[in-house]
């Protein structure tokens, strides 16, 4: 991969930040559910929070609904700080993981009950007209009359969205949405997620644990651990350029090398593996000689195979493989490197005949397919 | 071990059937069966004496029940936002008031009322105009409503409670989150979730207030509840009208009871 493929893919604009966090701290008795958060949200953007559970990103977005207040910091909304601010009286809206619809009013009395509540009232029948709308979007037409109880778990999603979305919030937070539906759903829901977000251009705040659907819908991906943040960035940032190996394991799958920096020589660095391997690798965070790093390389940026073409390569027995269609998943070992995995394109393959089991092979990378990180698991 | 349930089903129960089956006999000996009538209901019906106290029962019952539905809600909603020891304190006071003895709470309640009475009538009379003659507190349909009250609200608490800490969380957040102020909240959430079991809270109070003898026979004062009346009456012997009597209180007794379970499943049931 050339070097020009890691400059920062932004797609966000600079806008004015529609929310904002400044060093927001919230305590729960003993325990630090979010520590010093830093983030702005920009208009119209689709950001999510991405963290295994406990990690904070649930109480993120409590912070921003109102349902919590910080312990310390700010939490400003379209520039104003509203960290008291109750949550009936914030211009956002919310998902909730297991939808909340109120069970004892119908689907289209539901997706009404935020614009009934405006002061001064609206009138009933722009009301009508806007659940309409919004069931419309939601493509559940017709299902107006019908009982929360009479819907599928799909249909109940939906109508949250709608109830949520109608009353157009400056901020539209989803707490988890789709964990609570089948495979395949989910994946119509992403797409249909997007759609909707593009087309009523409202900023969308997603807390999710899976990190495909985070990669898949999301413009901005905020990564949380144990209450702090851990990188902010879009999909491919966070792939290409991870801070920490934290970011870099949980974002898709990675081999790590420890070593020690023996030589730097522009953005370039010499490592030397643990059993006394040197390789160069990918300096992009200016790491200097004598520091112990960790080198971060993707499956995908390993080359297998029966030659040693440029003569470096690594001599590795295939231990597992497993054909995935597209690619193939190879498990290698190599002396010095250990174990490690490799993802080879259908058509290396194809061009070079199979590479079986049992079988020795050369694995080599770019420099630039290399990121060198900080051994820690966090900066 | 079948046979054991079965003798004890038959221990409870025969008496019971044995009063219902009296109360359609024809002839005026509750201990001979002398054919099938339905007179001694038609004879308790136009009895002066059972109709009032009937309307006194009806009226405690009623008006207590309202009471009780009411404050009991008010408690359980109050003690839902309360937590730690507090809590802790209030809940086991609330078991133990319906745990306490009809005895107790009645001789407690008599003279509770007749210490503030003697208290209060005396300092009404100081205050009030020369010539008129001012108002005596009384025992009566009045401490009678106040006594059934305090005891059947502890009911209302309990079975609102269950239903409140069943009720999903975010609900409340969810209608918050849509811009309902904190009444607003509870008038269309939380109130219409609960109501099935404020009114079963209303019906098991009323059964309760209208079955009742011991705390109504220490407060009632001259008042007579149709408990009282019987209790009384049986010292004259027990005639088919009694039992008539009963047998009416009985089956309405059950309906209510039935409705209350009704209501509370079917809250059950649509909350999922």
């Amino acid at each position: 991969m050339a070097d020009g493929e890691y400059t920062a893919h932004q797609e966000s604009p600079v806008k004015t930040p529609i929310a904002e966090l400044r060093g927001v701290s919230k305590r729960f008795g003993s325990v630090l559910a979010a520590n010093n958060l830093n983030l702005e949200i920009s208009e119209g953007e689709f950001l999510s929070f991405l963290g295994p559970s406990g990690c904070g990103k649930t109480t993120a977005l409590r912070l921003l609904a109102g349902f919590e207040s910080p312990t310390e910091g700010d939490v400003l909304l379209d520039g104003e700080v509203v960290n008291s601010l109750d949550a009936h009286l914030r211009p956002v809206n919310m998902v909730f993981q297991h939808y909340a619809l109120f069970p004892h009013l119908t689907v289209a009395q539901n997706i009404g009950y935020g614009l009934k509540q405006r002061r001064p009232r609206v009138p009933k029948a722009i009301i009508a007209q806007k659940v309409e709308q919004a069931l419309e979007i939601v493509r559940l037409e017709g299902f107006g009359e019908r009982r929360i109880w009479e819907m599928s778990g799909g249909q109940q999603q939906r109508v949250a969205l709608a109830r949520a979305t109608v009353n157009e919030p400056k901020l539209l937070l989803l707490d988890e949405p789709l964990a609570a539906l089948d495979r395949k759903l989910r994946k119509e829901m992403q797409i249909e997620l997007q759609n909707i977000q593009r087309r009523l251009g409202i900023t969308f705040v997603l807390v999710t644990h899976d990190q495909e659907e985070a990669l898949s819908m999301s413009d901005r991906i905020c990564i949380m651990r144990d209450g702090q943040i851990e990188q902010v960035g879009s999909p491919q940032e966070l792939y290409d350029r991870p801070a920490n190996r934290y970011v870099a394991s949980f974002v898709g799958t990675t081999n790590f090398f420890d070593g020690t920096i023996t030589g730097v020589d522009g953005d370039r660095a010499c490592i030397l593996i643990e059993n006394g391997q040197t390789v160069t690798g990918w300096n992009a965070s200016g790491y200097s000689t004598n520091d112990p790093v960790s080198l971060c390389v993707r499956p995908e940026q390993i080359h297998l195979s029966h030659n040693n073409g440029s003569g470096e390569a690594l001599a590795v027995l295939v231990l597992n493989r497993i054909f995935q269609g597209e690619q193939t998943e190879y498990l290698v070992r190599h002396d010095t490197f250990g174990e490690f995995l490799v993802l080879a394109p259908r058509q290396s393959e194809l061009n070079e005949g199979p590479f079986n089991v049992d079988e020795w092979l050369f694995a080599s990378w770019d420099a630039s397919g290399a990121l060198i990180l900080s051994r820690n698991q966090s900066n | 071990m079948r046979i054991y349930a079965f003798c004890v089903y038959l221990f409870l129960y025969i008496p019971i059937g044995v009063i219902a089956l009296f109360s359609f006999n024809a002839g005026r000996h509750a201990s001979q069966f002398q054919g099938f009538s339905t007179k001694w209901y038609g004879k308790a019906l136009s009895n002066p004496f059972v109709m009032d106290a009937l309307e006194t029962s009806l009226t405690v019952a009623l008006v207590s029940a309202t009471f009780a539905a009411v404050f009991g809600t008010m408690a359980a909603v109050g003690l839902q936002g309360i937590r730690g020891p507090v809590r802790t304190t209030f809940d086991g006071l609330i078991y133990v008031a319906i745990m306490i003895p009809g005895i107790v709470i009645g001789i407690a309640t008599l003279i509770a009322l007749v210490s503030v009475f003697n208290f209060v009538n005396p300092a009404i009379a100081a205050i009030w105009p020369e010539g008129v003659k001012p108002p005596k507190l009384n025992m009566g349909i009045g401490s009678l409503i106040a006594a059934h009250t305090m005891f059947t609200m502890a009911l209302v608490v309990i079975i609102v409670r269950a239903r409140l800490s069943g009720m999903d969380r975010a609900l409340t957040e969810a209608s918050s989150d849509l811009y309902a102020t904190p009444l607003g909240t509870f008038r269309q959430v939380t109130l219409p979730l609960i109501f099935p079991a404020i009114l079963a809270g209303f019906l098991l109070s009323f059964t309760f207030s209208f079955d009742d003898f011991i705390i109504a026979f220490f407060v009632a004062g001259s008042e007579t509840t149709l408990p009282i009346y019987v209790f009384s009456s049986i010292r004259r012997g027990v005639t088919p009208e009694i039992n008539a009597i009963g047998t009416t209180v009985l089956a309405a007794s059950l309906i209510i009871l039935i409705m209350t379970q009704i209501l509370l499943q079917r809250g059950e049931k649509k909350k999922k």
